[in-house]
């Protein structure tokens, strides 16, 4: 059976190493129906009710086991690179190290029980906080992906200089302070863990794991000792990185067990068989800690219900009337604030795919609920591109829902609001403009002011809030123009065809 | 020395011949066969992008008056726009391939296009068709959308801008050519020759800010001038620009105008342009402002003017 841990190690890398290059590429060299990947992650499949993904992963979990946490799990398989470049680190390199250890069940069953009533309650914030694609997706975007891009940067002016133009300079535009900070705690928390105790994070923290853990109890096939021919030699238990093998006690925690066979491959007398957990001669092993469990779960899923008043997040409000204060402006798809909002787990992928990284994850602009959900940032010729609906397309969630090219075009995101006693023709009387030559519809269009100088106006049913107007206004620091985001986002006005010029010219009038 | 010596020539230039425009798709290398008195601007119209290209290079005296073996050329079209070449929001890439082969058979070392994009600047690259027909022409495409490829010059003569960040290429290269293409302009009113210089700069912001037209005729006084403007007016775009909204927006003109004078170049366009859409070429204030700062002049009848219908 110890072709097990082979497949395994395949199928990991098989869908990791594809994922993490989709998250890295800033060129769009990676193909982008590679987010097909992404369908078989678990919160997102589950956020956006795709119920047969939902059943595959169910029966696969009812069959395998937690092979989601061993092979589609890009956090997971991350954490397993991690853990097994650690022995290049130590003293004793190939020494197998681990030790089982006792379940965290107050601990997990807390974190799951408080992740799943808050959402019930209608805040997402641990749900997109703890699900572990989404925490790889961000680490990708705001740890991984700057170090590819000062990569390429240095690489780009090495060969510029020499006249080569292959590779180019690449802005770096992904940092935001608080998905940077959030991150990077989770790097080091997931990587402390993961570099002394193997799979500690999914056994205790990550919700999806607690979860699957109650599921691969009764999996058909699980891990098992066989009593007769076991040596307690403990080779399994050292190799096995949950922690969830009690060699003495010839027992498997199949709550905690990943289905990764490394237990299988180091047994010397093949004495660790992946079998059919209810075969008629099977022992009944571990109904007692199951029952145990069961009860914690319950307990502390009740303690968790009467702190929830205190979890209960708010939105922020603000005034209306300041371009600081305006709504946020949510990637085009999102539908309204609160589908948006309660789908999203902010895994950041729409974010390193906009070409125009005019995706960030949010701050406060959502309420503490939605930090890390992403929403459209306006800077110096940074906007939503008109002919583009990569974001829409890439989604996992559904969070955002897929639009055509023309749907895309006719979605508004927001406004434009013009502010005329700010903007430079009525401060300076001089032409200006930038806002209607970027603006892709013309609903921001110049008329006559006074002096042969011409000023915008928006027509507002045509406007889509792609915020071109207002990333290429020159006045600072506050612009003359800017979006104010839909909380429902509406189909446009298709903008009016100029009149066709149909007489010929043929002179040259001069 | 330059501009007495242009004005100069101008003026004999008014009593100049006409020369038939005889083989003119062989405007080749040889300058033999180059007028004896010097053509200041060539319009020509009724042809392809290339043919009217190679026509009027011929009158101007044949592409190695310009470009000579072994230098390097950059070729600074219109690509802002991420949009088809029907819409004619980019400069003909036709007209590009066209004349980078010119420069290729003149012997130019290497032959650069860039600009400094509004749109995304691979997306325009590649949808306005221009790095397709570049790259098959033996060009170059070399990005302009980082601030480090650009550097700080000054420009003694400007008003408002004294100094500004221009693209390395454009400094480093040995002879340039400015080819913009027609467009009305929401901002500048219309956008040809001077205002395509604001695809050589870094920080337009500033243009924005401290007078439009002003700062697009400092540019103009950049020291670097290019060996030619050739203005695309193939298809122009006469409203809803520079950007425009649909092909109703476009008018096929079939011309091209050429002369290495800014002032002289926008001030026919502006003329061609008017008759689609009546325009006071006074409103396009930075082409007044750049014949103060004496960068060209409006009068055409002072100059050379070939016009060549094919």
């Amino acid at each position: 059976m110890r072709f097990l841990k082979n497949i395994r190690i395949v199928l990991s890398l098989l869908f990791f190493i594809p994922i993490f290059l989709f998250f890295i590429d800033f060129s769009g060299i990676v193909p982008l129906h590679l987010h097909a990947l992404l369908m078989f992650q678990w919160i997102p499949a589950l956020l956006s009710l795709n119920m047969v993904i939902i059943g595959i992963l169910l029966i696969l979990s009812l069959l395998f086991g937690r092979i989601y946490c061993s092979t589609l799990c890009p956090l997971g398989v991350l954490q397993d690179i991690l853990s097994w470049k650690s022995r290049l680190f130590r003293k004793r390199k190939k020494k197998l190290r681990f030790h089982h250890s006792k379940p965290l069940n107050v601990l997990r069953y807390s974190i799951l029980a408080t992740t799943v009533l808050l959402f019930v309650f209608g805040s997402s914030f641990l749900v997109i906080q703890l699900d572990p694609y989404s925490i790889f997706g961000r680490m990708a975007s705001q740890l991984f992906q700057p170090l590819v891009i000062l990569a390429n940067n240095g690489l780009a002016s090495i060969v510029n200089g020499m006249g080569n133009y292959s590779l180019y300079q690449v802005e770096q535009n992904s940092f935001v302070p608080v998905a940077f900070g959030i991150s990077l705690f989770f790097f080091i928390l997931v990587g402390i863990m993961s570099w002394f105790r193997g799979r500690l994070f999914c056994n205790t923290i990550c919700p999806v794991g607690s979860t699957l853990g109650l599921l691969s109890k009764v999996s058909f096939f699980h891990i098992s000792i066989q009593e007769s021919s076991c040596t307690h030699c403990g080779l399994c238990e050292k190799s096995c990185k949950s922690e969830c093998i009690d060699s003495k006690a010839m027992k498997v925690d199949d709550s905690r067990c990943v289905s990764c066979f490394n237990c299988i491959s180091s047994c010397k007398n093949g004495s660790v068989k992946y079998n059919i957990r209810f075969k008629p001669k099977a022992e009944i092993p571990s109904q007692t800690p199951s029952n145990n469990s069961r009860r914690t779960f319950l307990i502390t899923s009740g303690a968790v219900i009467s702190t929830l008043a205190l979890a209960e997040t708010k939105k922020l409000t603000g005034k209306k009337d300041n371009i600081l204060s305006r709504k946020p402006v949510m990637p085009p798809g999102a539908g309204n604030l609160e589908h948006f909002n309660t789908h999203c787990t902010g895994c950041q992928l729409c974010v390193t795919k906009c070409p125009m990284d005019v995706l960030k994850p949010a701050a406060l602009q959502y309420g503490i609920s939605g930090i890390m959900q992403p929403h459209l940032e306006f800077s110096t010729e940074v906007f939503c591109t008109y002919d583009c609906n990569i974001c829409s397309t890439v989604c996992p969630t559904q969070a955002l829902n897929h639009l055509t090219m023309d749907d895309k075009k006719l979605i508004q995101i927001g406004v434009a609001q013009f502010r005329k006693d700010m903007c430079v023709v009525f401060t300076d009387e001089t032409d200006c403009g930038a806002c209607s030559e970027h603006c892709p519809t013309q609903a921001v269009h110049m008329i006559d002011y006074k002096n042969g100088l011409t000023i915008p106006e928006v027509t507002e049913d045509i406007c889509i809030g792609c915020g071109a107007c207002e990333s290429i206004c020159p006045v600072k620091p506050y612009k003359a123009i800017y979006i104010e985001g839909n909380v429902t986002q509406i189909t446009a006005k298709k903008p009016k065809e100029a009149k066709v010029f149909d007489k010929v010219i043929d002179d040259f009038g001069f | 020395m330059k501009r007495r010596d242009f004005f100069k020539t101008a003026t004999v230039a008014g009593l100049a011949t006409f020369l038939k425009p005889e083989d003119a798709l062989s405007a080749g290398l040889s300058s033999s066969k180059a007028p004896a008195v010097k053509t200041d601007m060539v319009a020509v119209m009724g042809g392809e992008p290339e043919e009217m290209l190679l026509v009027a290079l011929k009158e101007m005296g044949g592409i190695g008056k310009f470009v000579k073996k072994g230098q390097k050329v950059v070729i600074k079209p219109n690509i802002g726009w991420d949009r088809k070449p029907e819409l004619a929001a980019n400069t003909n890439p036709d007209l590009i391939a066209a004349l980078v082969k010119q420069c290729k058979i003149a012997g130019a070392s290497q032959i650069i296009v860039f600009d400094h994009t509004c749109h995304d600047w691979k997306k325009s690259y590649t949808n306005s068709g221009i790095e397709a027909a570049v790259l098959k022409a033996g060009g170059k495409m070399v990005p302009g959308n980082d601030e480090s490829y650009y550097a700080e010059v000054d420009l003694p003569h400007g008003v408002n801008l004294k100094k500004t960040k221009i693209h390395k290429s454009l400094l480093e290269c040995d002879v340039w050519f400015n080819v913009p293409i027609l467009k009305h302009h929401g901002g500048a009113k219309n956008t040809i020759s001077m205002k395509n210089l604001m695809g050589i700069v870094w920080d337009r912001g500033f243009f924005h800010r401290n007078d439009l037209h002003q700062c697009i005729a400092d540019t103009a006084t950049f020291y670097k001038k290019p060996a030619l403007n050739i203005v695309d007016a193939y298809r122009i775009m006469k409203s809803n620009g520079p950007q425009g909204k649909s092909e109703a927006d476009v008018v096929t003109l079939k011309s091209l105008i050429m002369s290495p004078d800014y002032v002289a170049v926008d001030t026919a366009a502006m003329k061609m342009f008017s008759q689609v859409q009546p325009t006071d070429i006074k409103d396009v204030r930075y082409i007044d402002l750049a014949e103060k700062l004496k960068v060209g002049t409006q009068n055409l009848e002072k100059l050379n003017v070939k016009k060549i219908k094919l």
